[in-house]
């Protein structure tokens, strides 16, 4: 909503206010003021000027040499190309020395050898929009009526001298969609009066009710419809205060009925519509749904089919308006128009609502009724409106308006207790004080002790609960007099559940471990949702995608570290680490919430450790990878319950692929990424893993406990084995362990060999075994017998051979 | 005899003196103090005096092999301290050579955000409530005062799966589902951090998906001052004490009353600049008491029970922060971007 502060004064006083402050006010204590335009901002030196003179340019066809008469003696010669420039116009004109919007300075010039000492201007110059400049000068100069006097100021005439206020209405405040509206905030602000317009209205003897009948079918969405007829009407431009204020409000003047109608609509809120009586048809108008196909041509000259949640007015037969949308085409108002049918009428919100989205068609009248307008103010708009017409169209207003009227109007009252007020806001009002600012907001109160009964106006339809007349009292009281405290009343001890608590563990653990976080898009694409997914399952795809790239939910986290890599490699950071925890989305039944399971993957590519003068440089692969893993497992108690099991995965390298097992369940993969993927995604070697973080941070752990401190020795016995090529190290190690019973404390892989001296087909691969008794000191014995079994069970079960 | 034994001395102590290296010097005491050196080929002609002169002779010649033993070791510590030196001088390096580099990579300054806000709210004795990115739209929604036709819908239009699903718009309804567990029982005390969505088109200002962070207290008389104090603690902590807070009425539909929450400029200190859009202030966040039909849909009794809600994006807090320009930066993951983060301020 655009308020011009010059006609808010025709309701408030604002003496000792300027704009700003005005609009800093407003701000604090109800609507934001999204901005405060100066109208005449950068404009100086433009006067009303008179065209004595006008002939051709002799050496320009499209220019015009005209003398003009600036009121202060000898008249200037100015060339102007403007098509309707023409002898005997008053015209606004910059003169030499003025400057105008985008500081443009006005010096004499020669224009194809013709001198020119000034500009006369187009409103377009002037500063004001292309789209708001009526029709009959948006492709020339500015005329100004003839008495406009000569060589005063031209923007003072075009009541530019003005600012305008740039309300962001929240959708609670349709109120304050009309000037009316914002005078009564304004006003409850300043604590001043507000003056409504009083329409008084001479009316000719003939009565309305000879001339329309009106009924409405739809009831429920039409309560009330106000019919007036104005005879003898001419069709004209509005006065230019009018024209100026609609088109400070954003609205483009048309002719003198039209513009009055809109300018009922910014200062009661009331849309209005004003037909042509003798164009309608018939002496009738009946409000009814439309039927399913019926079609209307509007006003912008579009064919619309209807359908019964649509609302129309019709002229008893066919449809001459959509309902507070739109008018139509078949009885617009024309230059011809001689008799008015006046409409004001309330309309329920949802078929308007309806209408204009399935028509896209939203009108400053079609918003208004869609936030409900106020029902009191129907009449009283329809009164104001007779009265600008008689004024300014010549019109003669018939007796009395015609009436459908079903609504009951029944202002809503309600009680609310000092305390509760003074409860919520923590403040200690007296009944006065808050009594007082219900009452500058002219709302009705009774107060009976601490208890206030107030009747909300119906123009404040916000307006319902006890708790919106606290919010009335708290921000007019202002939030900046409020005191800041703390909540009181029982402790609570704030902590992360062990859950986020071990997820910032693990994101710290991988951050010390070199990866940085990532954090990418939910959406994804069609191609890229079924890659690398862990639990295979129907896609969710949203209902109206804004594109495909972003159209479905994602079930792995792996692709988008992809387009982090690339995004990064193109950009020559080829080496890099990272991951991210996020959720992945798995569909169960139709209707039915997915399983929303968190998941922890990453991605390294390139070289993982870079020491060039020391000419180290270490290139990612899978055991860097798998190393950082393990690391995070024996981080979080788990190391002992996983496995890694080799796997073949799509999108993975076949022999480079494991699956993590956790207690003997998978809960992700690690591998290299399939070359083929690597090249059509234009990737380094990479290596990835994904994992479900909720298995890992789930899983049961046994409590942290202290281990007494070996006062024994251990002892250690090295073994390599000779094994077919195919034998796996872990399941070696799984067998040795088995075997080697409780003395056995420790096996960790220390060599791997499987060169030429191998026997074809054949590996060697070196364990080192630690035996410990942590109640005393082993002898040899113990350990040869323990060992003795650990080469047994590895002989019998994979065939395993002491390598000599 | 005597004068002998002195020559010997003053001799090996010259001798000692020139050493230059511990194989000279240990060559020097063999020569000397050996059984078969000079002293001892001295003292053999001790027989030859009077019993009176020879236990002071044999005195004379104890003094003078102690002098050399003492001037032996003497040298010996000085070699030795020479040796290491010159050992240490060959071992000198180029210290400002760079050191090899730990890697180490951070956190996303999205996250690095939300722990700072989540470890300022647990201090507060809040508890950090999740919940689900794919909603009902009654969460979404309905229990948050806002039925199906309210034109506050259209605030944040959304994406539907079905008709009673979506992509949670805002983390609400967390908000909602936590209420509604405590079965009418207060204290609630939550901060909602979590991932949002909305039909936006991505540009420097406006992300489809985006982090939002909200918190919710209710309790028995939680009063709106107590909303303006904890946010003003708030505001100082992640801005800067020196900055100045301001509530303006606002409107939100599961809030009654409503507010918006902006801080002082920090750029021209309120005097109005650019990045304040000439105001002196920069909107930081939603907030406002809880809905009494908020409460009341969670199972709580709202006679008894306020609460108050703050929301906030956490994009919006880092761009302010940081002075990040562009929305899209948070989720490219240029690493260049990534690493200036990783300060610990
Ligand atoms: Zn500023």
């Amino acid at each position: 909503m655009y308020v011009s502060y010059k006609w808010l004064q025709d309701y408030v006083d604002l003496s000792g206010i300027t704009p700003d402050e005005l609009a800093e006010k407003i701000t604090k204590s109800g609507i934001e003021v999204e901005g405060v335009a100066t109208l005449n901002e950068g404009i100086s030196g433009v006067v009303v000027g008179y065209v004595l003179e006008k002939e051709k340019h002799p050496s320009a066809d499209k220019l015009n040499k005209c003398q003009v008469d600036l009121g202060d003696g000898e008249p200037v010669q100015i060339i102007c190309g403007a098509p309707n420039v023409d002898k005997g116009q008053k015209v606004a004109v910059a003169t030499v020395g003025a400057v105008l919007p985008g500081n443009f300075k006005i010096k004499k010039a020669k224009l194809r050898g013709e001198a020119s000492n000034g500009m006369i201007c187009s409103l377009q110059e002037l500063g004001f929009e292309s789209k708001l400049v009526a029709k009959e000068y948006s492709e020339g100069i500015y005329v100004f009526p003839e008495k406009t006097e000569i060589g005063t100021n031209a923007l003072e005439k075009l009541h530019r001298d003005d600012h305008v206020l740039e309300l962001g209405l929240t959708p609670n405040r349709a109120d304050c969609q009309s000037m009316l509206g914002v005078a009564y905030e304004v006003a409850a602000i300043l604590g001043r009066e507000v003056k409504l317009p009083q329409p008084e209205v001479a009316t000719v003897s003939e009565k309305a009710e000879d001339y329309i009948q009106v009924t409405v079918e739809a009831k429920e969405d039409n309560p009330l419809y106000v019919a007036k007829v104005i005879k003898n009407v001419s069709i004209k431009p509005s006065p230019l205060w009018m024209q100026a204020r609609l088109m400070a409000a954003g609205i483009r003047p048309h002719n003198n009925v039209v513009d009055i109608t809109n300018y009922i609509l910014l200062e009661y809120g009331q849309p209005l519509h004003a037909f042509d009586y003798d164009r309608l048809g018939s002496k009738e108008i009946l409000v009814r749904r439309a039927t399913d196909g019926e079609v209307i041509t509007t006003l912008d000259d579009a064919k619309r089919e209807l359908t019964s949640d649509h609302l129309v007015i019709t002229n008893g037969k066919e449809p001459v308006a959509l309902a507070g949308v739109m008018g139509g085409a078949n009885s617009e108002v024309g230059s011809d128009t001689t008799t008015v049918l006046l409409e004001s009428a309330y309309f329920a919100g949802g078929p308007i609502r309806k209408a204009s989205k399935d028509h896209g068609l939203r009108s400053e009248a079609s918003s208004r009724y869609e936030k409900g307008v106020d029902p009191n103010r129907v009449r009283p708009a329809a009164e104001r409106a007779a009265q600008l017409l008689a004024e300014y169209a010549g019109g003669e207003v018939l007796t009395g308006s015609v009436e459908a009227d079903s609504l009951t109007v029944e202002p809503a009252v309600i009680s609310i207790h000092i305390d509760k007020i003074n409860r919520v806001l923590g403040t200690n009002l007296a009944v006065s004080e808050a009594d007082d600012i219900l009452t500058r907001l002219q709302f009705e109160t009774a107060a009976d002790g601490g208890e206030i009964t107030v009747t909300v106006p119906t123009r404040r339809g916000d307006i319902t609960i006890e708790e919106d007349l606290v919010e009335e009292v708290g921000r007019l009281y202002g939030y900046d007099n409020l005191e800041t405290t703390l909540p009181e009343g029982s402790s609570t001890p704030g902590h992360l559940s062990a859950y986020q608590s071990k997820r910032r563990v693990v994101r710290q653990y991988l951050e010390g471990a070199g990866l940085y976080q990532a954090v990418t898009y939910s959406l994804t694409s069609e191609d890229k949702v079924m890659q690398y997914a862990l639990d295979v399952r129907k896609p969710i795809k949203l209902a109206m995608p804004m594109s495909e790239e972003r159209s479905m939910l994602r079930l792995s986290l792996i692709p988008h570290l992809f387009e982090v890599l690339k995004y990064n490699g193109a950009r020559q950071n080829d080496s890099l680490s990272v991951y991210e925890t996020s959720s992945v989305f798995l569909s169960t039944a139709d209707n039915e919430l997915p399983e929303e399971k968190e998941h922890l993957a990453a991605a390294i590519t390139g070289l993982w450790q870079s020491h060039p003068w020391q000419g180290e440089k270490k290139p990612v692969d899978f055991f860097v990878l798998k190393g950082i893993l393990e690391g995070l497992f024996s981080k979080l108690g788990l190391l002992e319950k996983i496995e890694f099991a080799k796997l073949e995965k799509e999108g993975l390298h076949p022999g480079r692929t494991a699956e993590i097992l956790l207690s003997g369940e998978a809960i992700g993969v690690i591998g290299q990424v399939h070359p083929k993927v690597e090249k059509e995604l234009d990737l380094k070697e990479t290596y990835v893993f994904e994992l479900s973080l909720e298995a890992l941070l789930e899983a049961e752990v046994e409590p942290l406990k202290y281990e007494a401190i070996p006062r024994y020795p251990s002892i250690t016995r090295d073994i390599a084995l000779v094994v077919d090529k195919t034998t796996a190290a872990g399941e070696l190690a799984t067998i040795i362990r088995q075997a080697g019973g409780k003395l056995l404390k420790e096996v960790n892989v220390f060599d791997l060999y499987e060169g030429d001296r191998m026997e074809e087909g054949k590996k060697s691969i070196a364990f080192s075994l630690r035996y410990f008794d942590p109640e005393r000191t082993l002898t040899d014995d113990d350990v040869v017998k323990a060992h003795d079994k650990v080469l047994t069970a590895v002989k019998d079960q994979a065939g395993a051979v002491l390598r000599g | 005899m005597q004068e002998r034994l002195k020559e010997l001395q003053t001799e090996a102590l010259e001798k000692i003196s020139s050493a230059v290296d511990l194989k000279e010097l240990n060559d020097i005491r063999v020569s000397y103090l050996g059984k078969k050196g000079p002293i001892t080929e001295v003292l053999k002609g001790m027989g030859k005096l009077s019993a009176e002169d020879r236990p002071k002779m044999g005195a004379l010649a104890n003094e003078v092999r102690d002098a050399i033993s003492k001037g032996i070791e003497e040298k010996h510590s000085k070699l030795e301290e020479a040796a290491v030196e010159a050992k240490l001088a060959a071992e000198t390096i180029d210290v400002t050579l760079p050191g090899r580099p730990v890697t180490t990579g951070h956190h996303h300054s999205l996250t690095k955000v939300i722990e700072e806000i989540e470890d300022l709210f647990i201090g507060m004795g809040y508890t950090v409530a999740e919940g689900p990115e794919v909603e009902k739209d009654y969460y979404n929604f309905e229990a948050l005062n806002l039925p199906k036709g309210h034109p506050a819908r259209d605030m944040q239009d959304s994406f539907y799966i079905t008709e009673d699903i979506l992509l949670r718009t805002h983390t609400s309804p967390v908000q909602a589902r936590t209420m509604e567990k405590h079965e009418g029982k207060g204290p609630v005390k939550i901060i909602c951090p979590g991932k949002v969505f909305r039909r936006d088109n991505d540009d420097a200002t406006h992300s489809h998906q985006f982090m939002q962070i909200e918190g919710l207290v209710v309790d028995e008389n939680i009063r709106m001052t107590d909303l303006k104090g904890t946010l003003e603690v708030f505001a100082k902590k992640m801005f800067g004490e020196d900055r100045e807070i301001r509530l303006r009425p606002s409107f939100f539909p599961f809030t009654e009353p409503s507010v918006e929450m902006d801080i002082s400029c920090k750029i021209c200190s309120g005097k109005g600049c650019s990045v304040c859009k000439k105001t002196g202030w920069i909107e930081i966040l939603g907030a406002g008491m809880v809905h009494p039909n908020v409460l009341e849909m969670a199972g709580f009794d709202s006679k008894k029970y306020t609460g108050f809600a703050f929301g906030m994006g956490a994009e919006r807090i880092a761009m302010l922060k940081y002075g990040v320009d562009d929305i899209r930066h948070f989720y490219t993951n240029d690493v260049r971007f990534l690493k200036q983060f990783s300060i610990h301020e």
